[in-house]
Parts: structure tokens; sequence; C-alpha cells
């Protein structure tokens, strides 16, 4: 951290910290976010702008609900599971929701073994969040599959509004591709850390450049944000 | 360890990661009672916003490790979608403009 960083003086490896440090940054000659490197930058303004992607999603789906003077399905009835002759309400997104939080503690924890440089556990704990990311995926197909049994179409569904089947294929496919893609990249990662690479500071088949532990945070940040992304999409599309 | 920075990277206790992950699953639960509880009205909307936004504060500040970054960078990412809410009010009150005209010009059938 760098609180306890003040104004430049003499060295000019300290920078100003709170709206000075702002300023300074944002102002700077050089690259802005200083301290920051550009690979976890360029990672958070490529989240920045997923941000915007799914916003527009959610947006187009609060204007269909809003605007249609069909009643639109009640999720909570949609997607109930009955269990042992009972009817439970949500159940299969609550259990999917607890397994995509489960992946982003693995992570979380992956991301400091990392930085500790502590290979196998990072990369166990790597492999425990692709196969958790895994399981939502699978859970995610078992829930599409029912519900096209049912008869949802992204023009038609049984219980009204027809806008509620294009909804639900776009927001619900969208982001299960960013996990089926995150899963993908937590593999390649877990076997790089794995293998070593960033201890031997071996150079990559594809920048050729040697990668480094931060790697993982990086990877992290992009899981972080798919559960992230999830929260809204369990608040606004299942619960709302 | 709060020292650490750029090179040693992002290095808090493990405990701490438990205690989100536990609080993200209460939560989660939280949110879930709301519904299986039948809850309505606008204590429902307002129990899931404020769970929802708890919950995505957790994972930003602490996960993703938000609390730590420098300034400039927390600006630039967490202002620019504050703006979707602008977004929101526009389509808000467009979709209440096309559902009136929807009532009055198709007599709300299909």
């Amino acid at each position: 951290m760098t609180e306890s960083i003040e104004r430049p003086t003499s060295n000019p490896h300290l920078r100003p910290v709170g709206l000075r440090g702002v300023a300074a940054d944002l102002s700077s000659d050089q690259r802005a976010f200083k301290n920051v490197s550009w690979g976890k930058a360029m990672m958070w303004i490529f989240l920045l702008s997923d941000t915007f992607i799914f916003g527009c999603f959610l947006l187009a789906y609060m204007t269909a609900r809003m605007s249609t003077t069909i009643a639109w399905p009640n999720p909570s009835e949609v997607f109930a599971l009955t269990i042992g002759g009972e009817e439970i309400p949500l159940i299969l997104i609550a259990i999917m929701t607890f397994v995509l939080i489960s992946s982003s503690g693995t992570m979380a924890m992956a991301v400091n073994f990392g930085y500790r440089h502590d290979r196998r556990k990072t990369a166990a704990l790597m492999l425990a969040t692709a196969v958790l990311g895994a399981t939502f995926v699978g859970m995610q197909a078992f829930e599409w599959t029912k519900l096209i049994r049912e008869g949802v179409r992204p023009w038609e569904n049984p219980w009204g509004a027809a806008q509620f089947g294009s909804s639900f294929f776009m927001i619900t496919g969208f982001h299960g591709t960013h996990v089926s893609i995150g899963v993908l990249f937590l593999l390649i990662m877990a076997r790089k850390v794995w293998r070593g690479d960033f201890d031997q500071e071996r150079r990559g088949f594809f920048t050729s450049r040697k990668g480094h532990y931060e790697i993982v945070e990086i990877m992290g940040l992009y899981w972080h944000f798919v559960d992230l992304v999830w929260v809204f999409i369990f608040a606004f599309f299942y619960l709302w | 360890m709060a020292q650490a920075q750029a090179h040693s990277g992002q290095q808090h206790p493990i405990k701490l990661y438990m205690v989100v992950w536990g609080l993200l699953f209460v939560l989660s639960t939280f949110s879930y009672l709301v519904d299986y509880l039948g809850i309505q009205g606008y204590l429902r909307w307002s129990l899931i916003l404020l769970f929802m936004i708890l919950k995505a504060g957790l994972i930003v500040a602490i996960f993703m490790h938000m609390a730590w970054e420098r300034l400039a960078l927390i600006y630039a990412i967490l202002f620019p979608p504050v703006l979707i809410l602008v977004f929101v009010a526009l389509m808000a009150s467009e979709s209440h403009y096309t559902v009136l005209t929807r009532l009055a010009f198709l007599g709300g059938g299909p």
C-alpha cells in the first residue's frame, strides 16, 4: 500500500497520494496509474468495457420488461425444481450462485499463494476454480435444456411475454460464454504455474515475453468480474 | 505486508478472503430467502438491491483488491459505470411512454 508515501521530495519514485495523487497520475507525461502494471490496468479497462456490454444487456431487458403489455413470467416459478415431490423455487439458481461464489473464493486464495510463489497450491486452487466454473456451466446447460424442453424460445415462452425468452438466452448465454472462456484461461494458466514457468522465467509461446505471478491476479480480476456480473443477473433477472 | 506493492503484489491474509467468502455466502442466502419467504412490495426490491450492492462491493473491494489500488485507477474504473444509472433513467422513461402508447393504440392485447 502507498498510504505511507507522501509527496515526492528528492526521491523520484515516491508519488503523492489522495487527490493530489490522482492529479499527478493523470497529468503524468508518461503513463497513468503509477505503480499499477500495464497488464493489470489493461484488464481493468477491458472489464470496464465489459461492464458497459452487460449494462446494455440488462438495460435492454429492463426496457423490454417495463414496456410489454403482457404479463412477465414469474421467475420464481419458472426456475423452480421439483425435488422429492416438492416444488422449490429458484433452487438451481441458488446452488449455481453458491458454486460461483466458491470459485471466487478459491481464485482469491490462488492469487495469494501465487504472490507467495507457492506454485503447487496456486495451480491446485486455480484448478479447483476451473472445476467449479465448469460445474456452473454444466448446471446452466441443464437449465437451458429444461427450459427449451418446456418450450422457451427467443421469440416465445409458455408463460407470457415473449421478450422473456430473448432476454434469458441473451443475458445468461453471454455470461455463460464468459465463464467458459474463463475456465479455458484458468486451465492454461494453471498449467503454466504448475510447470513453473514464472519461476524459470520461461517465455510465453505467443508473446515470447517472460511471465510473472501477477498474471494470476490479472486472471483473478477477470474471474471475479464474472462472479460480479452474476450478482447483478441474480438480482435483476431471477429475483426481480 | 502493508508495504507490498508492484513487485510483490497484493498480499493480504488468507483469513480476510475466508471472511469475505463467508459473508458472500450469507448475503446470497439472504437474497434467496427474500424469494423463498415470498416477501413482496417495496421491502422485496430494497432487500434485493441492498444484498446485491453489498455483495458487489465486497467482490470489487476485497477480491479484486480495489480497496488497495491507486485512487486514480479507482476513479477511472468506478465512476463511468455510475453513469449507466443515467441511461437507466432515460430508458425507464422511454419504456413508460412505449407501454402507454401500446395500451392506448393496441388496447393491451398481444
